[in-house]
């Protein structure tokens, strides 16, 4: 080996992507079949539950302002909690990053290349409530087809956030604090299933904080019809990934290495 | 770089809070050598092999693994280091083949050479026949054996075996053995760390003993038994309480020992000329110079 290694090397990052993609190849099954019924239980439950009692919102048929809010919410999920448990168990458990680190791999490229493929996931899949939705009558629109970069955008600060907080826990039931006190508040004061501007003042200064938010704004105008704000909804989403991957790498750096 | 050693430690410190594992620990290891690194637990071999792969920072002292380094140009030495850990971090759900095909990336082996250079790790440990079998159904043996051909995909001028054999059967142990002696013999150098005295005598061109974060002895296997514990050994079996005035005895005369669970041994029994009761006379041994070396208690 003559060639000088530097940080942030390609190879080690689609390499740790590979292992990663070669996993993935034995349970998409799985993920797939969740990933489509899940929001369409979902939609039945909201369409013709709560979709009676409330028949628009914000100038909406309810069932397409849940449907297209809840891929922000599905990007969520698919990644924080992905990123939490998987990494806990490949760090932990299987001594995965152990084997990885010992080969000519960083931790930030380990780590970059961990939310990379968890995003790029989560904005697939992410796409899966759109779908279903066409089914309970969304129209398609040529917007529709930047959602999944909106998913892989969102996807990377909350993959992030899951690998910092994989990283912070000492034991994996602690991921209860973290889901109860963080993910479920998000989830809810995002605007997927009502929408924040009927809240008191200060859920709205929460809400806006919510980079869950951004996101269900940003889909919502990508099918709709994109305004001005959106520039910002994105600068959000772009902030908070930076700020979660460095913070990531640093927290988990600071459990690899001894 | 003839002259370099392949790995070089020169007053190395690692603390734990208030712990220190490692404790100015000055080793080399030569080039084409295996050295074998004896200890018993929490002597501070595996912090030590952890340094040389930069998953461990020392605190104080220098380290350079292949001419590299450590810990600044440690992404260019384990680039041409191959690392078989203690325990089994293999991808479960994944074939042998498709385990190793990632580490074959990680380790850059170039894309055309990938293939091949799989094939070549599951010949050289015998799993060709396994290539294409999830490792959650290998069995125990099978499975260590991928460890080690997955520290060899890229064939790396540097081995670094963590007790490589440790919870093994025997037959199993044996075969390890007979795969680390060829690479030894093709002018792999090898850091290997054990437990096991009989590992270390029959693989190790040096064997270097740790306790308490640093080397007691070193020398080559026989050498370090002649020079610490001699020629022979009286062992003397009976009753605890005989066993224990048989000790006294020996040491009164100024005899070493050292209990061997059922037995007290008695060193350099060669020297004794008639003043020792009987016993069943041996060869000293690589695990009496441990011993006497590491002590006998269990931390």
């Amino acid at each position: 080996m003559t060639r000088r290694l530097h940080r942030l090397e390609p190879a080690a990052i689609s390499g740790v992507m590979s292992r990663d993609v070669t996993n993935f190849s034995t349970f998409w099954k799985a993920t797939t079949f969740s990933s489509v019924v899940e929001p369409t239980i979902y939609l039945l439950a909201f369409g013709l539950g709560v979709g009676t009692l409330i028949s628009t919102v914000e100038g909406l048929d309810y069932v397409q302002y849940v449907g297209t809010g809840m891929v922000a919410t599905s990007v969520l999920f698919a990644s924080a909690l992905s990123a939490m448990f998987g990494t806990f168990v490949k760090h932990r458990f299987q001594r995965t990053y152990d084997a990885i680190l010992a080969a000519p791999v960083d931790t930030e490229e380990l780590v970059t290349a961990e939310i990379l493929w968890m995003s790029a996931r989560a904005g697939v899949y992410g796409c899966a409530p759109l779908l279903v939705s066409m089914l309970f009558g969304l129209d398609p629109s040529v917007g529709m087809l930047v959602v999944p970069f909106i998913g892989f955008v969102t996807a990377l600060g909350f993959a992030g956030f899951g690998v910092l907080m994989a990283a912070v826990v000492s034991k994996i039931d602690s991921f209860n604090y973290v889901t109860t006190t963080v993910i479920t508040p998000l989830f809810l004061v995002s605007g997927t299933f009502f929408p924040i501007d009927e809240l008191p003042q200060w859920a709205q200064v929460v809400a806006n904080v919510n980079p869950l938010y951004h996101s269900v704004e940003l889909v919502r105008d990508a099918v709709f019809g994109f305004e001005p704000v959106d520039l910002a909804h994105l600068a959000v989403l772009i902030a908070f990934a930076l700020l979660m991957w460095r913070l990531a790498i640093w927290r988990l750096e600071k459990r690899l290495i001894d | 770089m003839a002259t370099e050693p392949a790995i070089r430690l020169r007053g190395v410190v690692k603390r734990f809070g208030e712990i220190t594992a490692v404790d100015g620990l000055h080793l080399d290891v030569p080039e084409g050598t295996c050295l074998g690194l004896l200890g018993p637990n929490g002597a501070g071999k595996s912090t030590t092999m952890r340094m040389l792969t930069a998953q461990a920072i020392p605190d104080e002292g220098s380290l350079t693994a292949l001419g590299y380094d450590l810990p600044r140009d440690s992404k260019q030495a384990r680039a041409d280091c191959g690392v078989v850990p203690q325990l089994d971090n293999l991808d479960i759900e994944l074939t042998a083949r498709q385990n190793l095909a990632v580490f074959a990336r990680l380790y850059r082996v170039p894309r055309g050479e990938r293939r091949a250079a799989v094939d070549r790790a599951l010949e050289i440990v015998n799993l060709v026949d396994r290539a294409d079998t999830p490792v959650d159904e290998l069995s125990g043996g099978m499975r260590r054996r991928l460890l080690v051909a997955r520290g060899l995909v890229h064939r790396p001028r540097l081995l670094l075996l963590d007790e490589p054999t440790v919870g093994l059967d025997p037959q199993v142990r044996q075969e390890l053995w007979a795969l680390i002696d060829a690479l030894r013999a093709e002018g792999t150098t090898i850091l290997m760390s054990t437990h096991y005295i009989e590992e270390a005598e029959r693989l190790a061109d040096t064997v270097a003993i740790m306790a308490e974060g640093r080397i007691v002895a070193r020398g080559r296997p026989a050498d370090l038994v002649r020079e610490h514990a001699g020629a022979e050994t009286l062992e003397v079996y009976g009753p605890p309480a005989r066993l224990a005035e048989v000790r006294a005895f020996a040491e009164e005369q100024g005899f070493r020992t050292r209990r061997t669970g059922t037995a007290v041994a008695i060193l350099r029994s060669e020297e004794a000329d008639g003043r020792l009761p009987d016993g069943v006379r041996r060869a000293a041994s690589l695990e009496d110079v441990f011993v006497l070396l590491t002590g006998e208690e269990v931390a």
